[in-house]
C-alpha cells in the first residue's frame, strides 16, 4: 500500500506556504524536490567525511572515496546495469549526452553516416548532435511523430539502415507524457549495426529501469529530476564500447601516465571523470537511489499513472483546452493550452494559488513548432502528488478562465 | 496581487491592441524571439524626415509582452528619433528599477511587471526590438 501521507513527511519543501497557500509543486519535469534522506546524506557527508576522493592515503579520503563508490554501485544497480565500470558520473544529462556526442560521436562518425533521432528530443539530445554532425559531416535524420504524440514506427523502420551508427531517442517526453519504444528501437539500432542512445531524464525518476532489457548501449540520467542534488548525473554505456571511445575532458584523474608531450588514459568509467567531481552530489544521488528502490518504482510507476490520468481527465474537462500527447499509457506529465490565456501568464496566476507549474517551450523548440504552438503550460507530477492537488489546479485554471474572459475582446 | 500584474490597462491592449499590422516598405522592420518563453515581436516604422510617421507591431506572445508592443506604439508615434531613443531607454530604466515610473502614465501599469524577475523580458522584448532596429546598443 502506497502511503502518499508518510511519503510526503519525508519532503522538507511540502510544508512550504506560497502566497499564502500550501505549496503544490507541480513542476517536477523541471526538477523534483528531495526527501530528508538526500538532505541528511549531503550534510552527513560534509560533517563528517569530506576530502577530496581517489587522491590521498588518509582516513578522511578513504572515506569519501568509499562513499562515492558505493554511490556509483547504487546508481548502477538502481539502472539495472550489470557492471558499475559502466557507470560514469556527469553533471547531468545533459553532459552525458554531450560526453557521448565528443568522445564517440566526433571520433568514430563520418561524413556520410547518419544519426536518427526523433522530432520530440529535448535540445539536449539534438544539439549535441549538431555539433558533431558539422564537424564530422555526418546527417542527422529524424523519426516523426503520429498525431497522437506517439512515435511513427514505420517510419523508424525505413529511417534506420546501413548508413546509421546510432540512435537516439527520450524514453519519456517531457511534453507529451509518451514512453517511447526504445527496446525496439534498440533491437532496429543493433541489427542495423548501430548503437541505441536512451535520453532517460524523464524515465529514471519515474519508471522502472534496466538499461539491459531495454538494450541500449548508453543510458542518461540527471540526478536532480530525480530526489538528488542538482549538479549530478549519469551516462551509462556499455563497457566496451566505453573502451573504445576517447576521453572527453582532460585532467587529473582521468590518466595513467602523463608525460610533457603524451598521456594514457585511466580505465572506464574513470577515463571519463577528469578533475574533481561532485563528490556530495554523488552521495546524494545514491541516497536518492536508495529512497526510490525503497518504495519500490513500480509502485512509483503506479501512483504517478493513477496522478498522470487523473489529471488528464480533470483538465479535459475545461472548456476548449488541448491537451497534448496519448490519452492512454502516460506518464505524469500534462500540457495543455487554452485559446485566450497564455501559458506564460497562465502559470502566473497559479503562482498566486501557490500553484507551482511550468510555461515555455521546454527545451523542445522543434517540436513545439511539430505541434503548432509557440508555448505550452505544462503540470508534472511526481511520486508526493495527491490528487487533491489535481483538483487545486483544475480550479485555478478555471478561475484564471474567468479572470482572462472578462475581459471579452 | 493579481490585479497589479493584469491590470485594466494591460488587458486592455492586450486584447485591444492598438496598431497591430504591418507595414509595406517600412522604414524599420525588427523581428525579436525571447527564447525563454517563445514570445516574438516585429516592429515596423516609417519615419517622415526625422519624425516618427507611424509605428505598428505584429507578434504573438503573453499578454505583458503584446500589451507593452501595443503602449510602446502608441508612445513613439509622433516623436523624433532621437525623442524616440530617449523613450526606449527611460523606459528600460523604469523596468530595471533604475528610475521611476511616472504616476500619471500609461506606462505604469507595467510597474508591477518589476516584482517578476523573469517577466521583465517580456515587457521589454518590443522596446528592444525597436531599439535594434534603430542600429543602437543595448
Amino acid at each position: 500500500m502506497y502511503d502518499i501521507e508518510k511519503v510526503r513527511e519525508d519532503f522538507p519543501i511540502l510544508k512550504r506556504v506560497v502566497n499564502g497557500k500550501p505549496l503544490a509543486y507541480l513542476d517536477n519535469a523541471a526538477t523534483s524536490q528531495k526527501p530528508r534522506k538526500v538532505l541528511d546524506a549531503l550534510t552527513g557527508y560534509y560533517e563528517q567525511h569530506n576530502a577530496n576522493v581517489k587522491r590521498g592515503v588518509h582516513r578522511l579520503s578513504e572515506e569519501a572515496t568509499a562513499a562515492y563508490e558505493e554511490a556509483r554501485e547504487k546508481v548502477a544497480r538502481f539502472l539495472g546495469a550489470p557492471d558499475a565500470r559502466g557507470l560514469i558520473f556527469t553533471r547531468g544529462t545533459t553532459e552525458s549526452i554531450n560526453l557521448v556526442a565528443y568522445a564517440w560521436g566526433r571520433k568514430l562518425l563520418r561524413e556520410g553516416d547518419e544519426v536518427v533521432l526523433t522530432e520530440t528530443e529535448h535540445h539536449s539530445n539534438l544539439v549535441p548532435w549538431q555539433l558533431a554532425a558539422q564537424v564530422t559531416g555526418a546527417k542527422l535524420r529524424f523519426i516523426p511523430i503520429r498525431e497522437d504524440g506517439t512515435l511513427d514506427m514505420d517510419e523508424a523502420e525505413r529511417l534506420i539502415g546501413p548508413r546509421t551508427k546510432l540512435v537516439g531517442c527520450v524514453h519519456a517526453s517531457n511534453v507529451l507524457a509518451t514512453v517511447n519504444q526504445v527496446e525496439r528501437l534498440a533491437e532496429m539500432a543493433h541489427e542495423a549495426g548501430a548503437l541505441m542512445l536512451v535520453d532517460g531524464a524523464q524515465s529514471a525518476p519515474h519508471l522502472p529501469v534496466d538499461v539491459g532489457r531495454l538494450g541500449c548501449d548508453f543510458f542518461a540520467a540527471s540526478g536532480h529530476k530525480m530526489l538528488g542534488p542538482t549538479g549530478v548525473g549519469v551516462l551509462w554505456g556499455r563497457p566496451e564500447v566505453l573502451e573504445e571511445m576517447d576521453p572527453f575532458l582532460g585532467g587529473g584523474e582521468m590518466i595513467r601516465e602523463v608525460h610533457l608531450d603524451h598521456s594514457t588514459w585511466n580505465d572506464i568509467p574513470y577515463k571519463f571523470e577528469a578533475g574533481t567531481m561532485n563528490v556530495a552530489q554523488a552521495v546524494g544521488l545514491g541516497a536518492a537511489s536508495d529512497y526510490l528502490e525503497e518504495l519500490g518504482m513500480q509502485n512509483v510507476r503506479e501512483h504517478e499513472k493513477r496522478i498522470g490520468e487523473y489529471a488528464y481527465h480533470r483538465l479535459s474537462e475545461v472548456e476548449d483546452i488541448t491537451i497534448y500527447g496519448p490519452e492512454e499509457n502516460r506518464t505524469g506529465v500534462v500540457s495543455f493550452t487554452l485559446p485566450d490565456i497564455h501559458p506564460h501568464d497562465l502559470a502566473q496566476l497559479l503562482d498566486e494559488d501557490g500553484i507551482a507549474i511550468r510555461s515555455g517551450h521546454h527545451c523542445c523548440q522543434p517540436l513545439m513548432r511539430r505541434l503548432g504552438v509557440p508555448a505550452t503550460a505544462r503540470a508534472s507530477f511526481y511520486l508526493y502528488n495527491t490528487e487533491e492537488e489535481v483538483d487545486r489546479l483544475v480550479e485555478a485554471v478555471e478561475k484564471a478562465r474567468e479572470f482572462f474572459g472578462a475581459f471579452a475582446s | 496581487m493579481m490585479r497589479d500584474l493584469y491590470g485594466q490597462v494591460i488587458m486592455d491592449h492586450y486584447k485591444r491592441p492598438r496598431n497591430r499590422g504591418e507595414i509595406e516598405g517600412a522604414d524599420l522592420e525588427e523581428h525579436l524571439l525571447n527564447p525563454l518563453c517563445g514570445d516574438e515581436v516585429t516592429i515596423y516604422a516609417r519615419f517622415d524626415g526625422d519624425k516618427l510617421a507611424d509605428v505598428k507591431f505584429t507578434g504573438r506572445g503573453c499578454s505583458i509582452s503584446q500589451a507593452s508592443a501595443s503602449m510602446m506604439t502608441e508612445r513613439l508615434s509622433g516623436k523624433s528619433r532621437e525623442e524616440a531613443e530617449a523613450e526606449v531607454k527611460g523606459f528600460k530604466k523604469m523596468m530595471t528599477g533604475e528610475q521611476e515610473f511616472p504616476e500619471t502614465d500609461d506606462l505604469v501599469a507595467l510597474k508591477g511587471v518589476i516584482q517578476y524577475p523573469s517577466r521583465i523580458r517580456c515587457a521589454t522584448l518590443a522596446w528592444d526590438a525597436f531599439q535594434n532596429g534603430l542600429g543602437i546598443d543595448q
